[in-house]
């Protein structure tokens, strides 16, 4: 508990830091001489924090539907990026952009997180059909499987002139957001907490079906909340501010080295590790170049993915 | 199906001449056909385009089936396993180190041999870290490689971030390459580094055969395995680098060119089935890229296509294997 | 008790369990055994509502499994499966503390901490209590769900090759552990045994099957005979009784 709290200490401390840095001048110092409606206050109120406030929000639900999705499937390396579900969900907004141009967004969200659902679990199905001797099949089909709905989804952008949309969703970056334009994010905390509460059923579930039906608990029913949460916080994330890769497989597998799979209590520590990532990473990404911006995405791609060939060929024996 | 398949075991050559005819058939149909303007233009235009597909198509059938052969699996692919990208980013950070002015002063052959090297180096590495040593999971194996994949990407669009924009205007004209923007420089650079492996690794090709039979065997025959594994790596390098410099990455041809030849030859003898593999990818590519030209007016869209097939029948042919 | 009623499992063509009728009785140890593909872990399977019957029913007391409230039939009868591989990295601790998951929820009681502790003492797991199962040879690991299983504190449990993984020590140590929660408790245990000389031993009633049928059942001493055996296994296993207890020579 103690450590928790130093933890979260750190994530307020990334957080101060991640609203000070920038290319408009907004300090402790400006603020105080400056008035309500001056320039540093309205950049603070209508940029920085909605930035800071999207960046936590959007790491700590990415990283708690890695930990779902990887009890769920019970493999390491399930995340959203590595089942089908965020590539479902592009594909899902793509769909709607182009059936129902003017769609308002709850119903563009609906539609996107309904399909990537389907998807995802049609591909549960068909894996729990295979006898699969190796661990490593799962997020390799999966990665595949994505990668087949990607090309579906770039051949009809292309067709429809959505490329831009594509890339958007496809590529995590915060520069845009705004005071307005972020609030989404909100509804996955929401889902995040929700998560929170059933944690105990999601340990359940990691240790498989009959062992979940011995403690008198409905499998399907846990596998069908915890993909609902997953599907509509992967959208979500989607539409606000682009899809955050491998951040869902990293943090998990970070923290159960560290805690174990507990999920009640793993999910506050990959909740707080992924938005610390995550905010690092934009930080990071907007030092590295001043005053361009590195996107989060492209951050996260280097950081995370060397971070997972590490877990890969650390010990393999730990996989199974 | 068995008893055509048979035919083409006994007749090894019919089948040869079979897609030869085919594949120039395709090429002169790609040639000529909705030509508009006067022929002296369309056919230098056209040809050029024509050469470098027929080049990545060997280069990309070729560097997949001895791949596939030195690492004893028939999943793996240069390009799974990472090393188009790798091209792609040390051809970045060539640019983010030295600059597009150096870059540029060096004359093509010496920038494209400096790169060459560095793949054979790389993917030297690679071998040695996933493939020698005690039997590696196969599936690790390959996710190691989507991964590096997604990490060479990435550090390579950190760096393209971080360039100075003209210096990236120069990169990306070499990056985002395609069959309408082919430099004629490159494409002799890369017949010539084509044509040089293809010497130097016709006389080994009924070695080729007896490392089908597994390192342990292949040894116990008297095969000098460690030389030549690396001279097919090299050779390897060398193909791949020259398709990632026409095209671009290309995830899952190679898979779709190599399965498919393994099907239709029905032959493990690399003297048919890298000329096989090579007319049927020729064909893949000039054809498809002719149906879409020409007939449904689409330009770009053959790559997306390759991925869409190519991906589908990867997960099937893993699906199998898992499933059995 | 639990009464089997024409329970049939089949899949496909293929009829697993044919046409079982069964009562187990309240109170004791009743073995189950039988050849390999006899249909015994089908059967259990069957029993404890983890696999739907084709047709047939089953009870426990007065709950019908198949359409009793899950958490209900949770909190009366447990289930210990053969292959309990964990992909998730739970503590001994943690595993055992699910066991009270039907009574309390998740939100454990004083009570529920006293009788965790209590199943991990009774398994000699005090000191691998924090450890992870991964990290744990698979004896240990067998232990640690076990210890689950009681923590559960059903009055049916019921369990498929509990001595599996177990070296001769902890074997030994786990039958005596049942028959000794039997005795003091009451409670009813179902067992697949392959090793009919722990059946022979230890339970109270056995069950014999083969080709997905009840061939035998009966107290060991009407089981553990040659020609009886000979039925269920198709081998010659002579029987002899040492110290009262009969014991077959399959070895030979």
């Amino acid at each position: 508990m103690p450590l928790l709290a130093l933890g979260v200490v750190a994530l307020v401390g990334l957080a101060v830091w991640s609203i000070f840095v920038g290319v408009s001048d907004v300090s402790l110092g400006s603020l105080l001489e400056s008035g309500w409606t001056d320039a540093p206050t309205q950049i603070l109120l209508e940029s920085r924090v909605p930035r800071t406030a999207a960046l936590i929000l959007a790491g700590s639900a990415m990283a708690v539907s890695g930990t779902i999705l990887q009890m769920l499937v019970r493999n390491r390396f399930a995340e959203p990026s590595t089942v089908g579900t965020a590539e479902a969900a592009k594909l899902g907004f793509l769909l709607v952009l182009i059936l129902v141009p003017d769609a308002p967004i709850p119903v563009r969200l609906i539609a996107a997180a309904g399909f990537a659902l389907l998807v995802t679990a049609l591909f549960l199905r068909i894996l729990r059909q295979l006898s699969l001797q190796s661990p490593l099949v799962v997020p390799l089909v999966g990665i595949l499987l994505g990668g087949v709905i990607n090309a579906a989804a770039t051949f009809l952008a292309y067709r429809f002139d959505l490329m831009q949309s594509l890339a958007t969703w496809s590529n995590g970056d915060f520069s845009m957001v705004l005071r307005g334009r972020y609030e989404l994010l909100w509804l996955a905390f929401a889902l995040t907490a929700l998560a929170y509460a059933f944690a105990d059923r999601f340990t359940v579930a990691g240790l498989g079906e009959d062992f979940t039906t011995n403690l008198g608990l409905d499998y399907r029913g846990v596998v069908a909340l915890g993909l609902v949460i997953v599907s509509i916080v992967t959208a979500v994330v989607i539409v606000t501010v682009g899809m955050i890769p491998v951040l869902g497989l990293v943090v998990p597998n970070l923290v159960s080295l560290m805690l174990g799979d507990n999920v009640r209590r793993a999910l506050p520590w990959v909740a707080l590790l992924g938005a610390g990532i995550v905010l690092a990473c934009d930080i990071a990404g907007r030092i590295v170049n001043a005053p361009y911006e590195v996107p989060v995405g492209t951050m996260l791609g280097v950081v995370a993915s060397a971070l997972f060939l590490y877990l890969l060929l650390r010990k393999h024996a730990r996989l199974a | 199906m068995p008893a055509l398949r048979d035919t083409i075991r006994q007749w090894p050559v019919t089948l040869l001449l079979a897609l030869t005819v085919l594949g120039a058939l395709a090429s002169l149909a790609f040639m000529t056909v909705g030509a508009k303007g006067p022929w002296s233009f369309v056919l230098p235009f056209r040809g050029t385009k024509l050469a470098a597909m027929v080049l990545v198509a060997y280069a990309i059938a070729v560097s997949t089936i001895l791949f596939q052969t030195v690492t004893a699996n028939r999943i793996l692919t240069p390009s799974i396993m990472g090393l188009d990208t790798l091209y792609v980013l040390i051809q970045t950070s060539l640019v983010f180190v030295i600059g597009s002015s150096g870059s540029v002063a060096l004359p093509p052959s010496v920038l494209f041999l400096a790169q060459v090297a560095a793949m054979i180096g790389f993917s030297g590495i690679l071998y040695v870290c996933l493939f020698s040593g005690r039997a590696q999971s196969l599936h690790l194996v390959v996710l190691v490689g989507l991964v590096l994949g997604v990490l060479f990407r990435s550090l390579s669009s950190l760096m393209q971030r971080i360039m100075a924009p003209n210096e990236f205007v120069v990169l990306q004209d070499r990056l985002f390459a395609n069959f309408n923007t082919v430099d004629t420089n490159v494409l002799a650079v890369a017949a010539l580094a084509v044509l040089a492996v293809s010497i130097f690794g016709w006389r080994m090709i009924r070695t080729f055969d007896v490392l089908l039979l597994g390192r342990d065997t292949a040894i116990a025959l008297g095969v000098d395995y460690k030389a030549i594994v690396s001279q097919i790596l090299i050779i390897v390098a060398v193909l791949v680098s020259v398709s990632t410099a026409l095209v671009g990455p290309t995830t899952f041809f190679g898979l779709l060119v190599a399965s498919l030849a393994y099907r239709i030859s029905g032959s493990e003898r690399h003297a048919l089935l890298l000329p096989v593999a090579a007319l049927i990818a020729t064909l893949l590519l000039v054809g498809g890229q002719l149906v879409l030209e020409r007939i449904f007016a689409f330009d770009t869209a053959l790559s997306i296509i390759i991925e869409f097939a190519g991906g589908i029948a990867f997960i099937l042919l893993i699906l199998r294997s898992a499933s059995r | 008790m639990i009464v089997a009623r024409n329970l049939t499992k089949a899949y496909g063509e293929a009829r697993v369990v044919r046409d079982v009728s069964l009562d187990i009785p309240r109170g004791g140890i009743t073995s189950i055994i039988g050849p390999n593909g006899a249909g015994k872990s089908t059967l259990l399977g069957l029993l404890s509502r983890l696999l739907p019957a084709t047709s047939g029913s089953v009870r426990v007391d007065e709950l019908d499994v198949a359409s009793a409230p899950s958490d209900v039939l949770a909190r009366r009868l447990s289930i210990l499966r053969q292959d309990n591989h964990v992909t998730a990295r739970l503590t001994v601790r943690d595993l055992v503390a699910f066991g009270r998951f039907p009574h309390s929820r998740g939100r454990l009681t004083e009570e529920d901490r006293r009788r965790i502790g209590e199943a991990i003492q009774y398994l000699g797991l005090d000191e691998l209590a924090d450890r992870f199962l991964d990290e744990m040879s698979g004896g240990q690991r067998q232990r640690a769900f076990v210890a689950m299983v009681l923590c559960q504190d059903t009055d049916y449990v019921l369990m498929d090759e509990p001595l599996n993984n177990l070296d001769m020590r902890h074997a030994a140590g786990m039958m005596k552990l049942i028959r000794r929660i039997v005795d003091d408790l009451g409670k009813t245990f179902v067992l697949v045994l392959h090793d009919i000389n722990f059946a022979s031993i230890y339970s109270d009633h056995i069950v014999a099957m083969r080709d997905g049928a009840v061939v035998k059942q009966g107290p060991p001493s009407e089981i553990l005979q040659s020609q009886v055996l000979r039925e269920i296994f198709e081998i010659d296993i002579p029987v002899h009784e040492i110290d009262g207890r009969r014991i077959g020579l399959f070895y030979v």
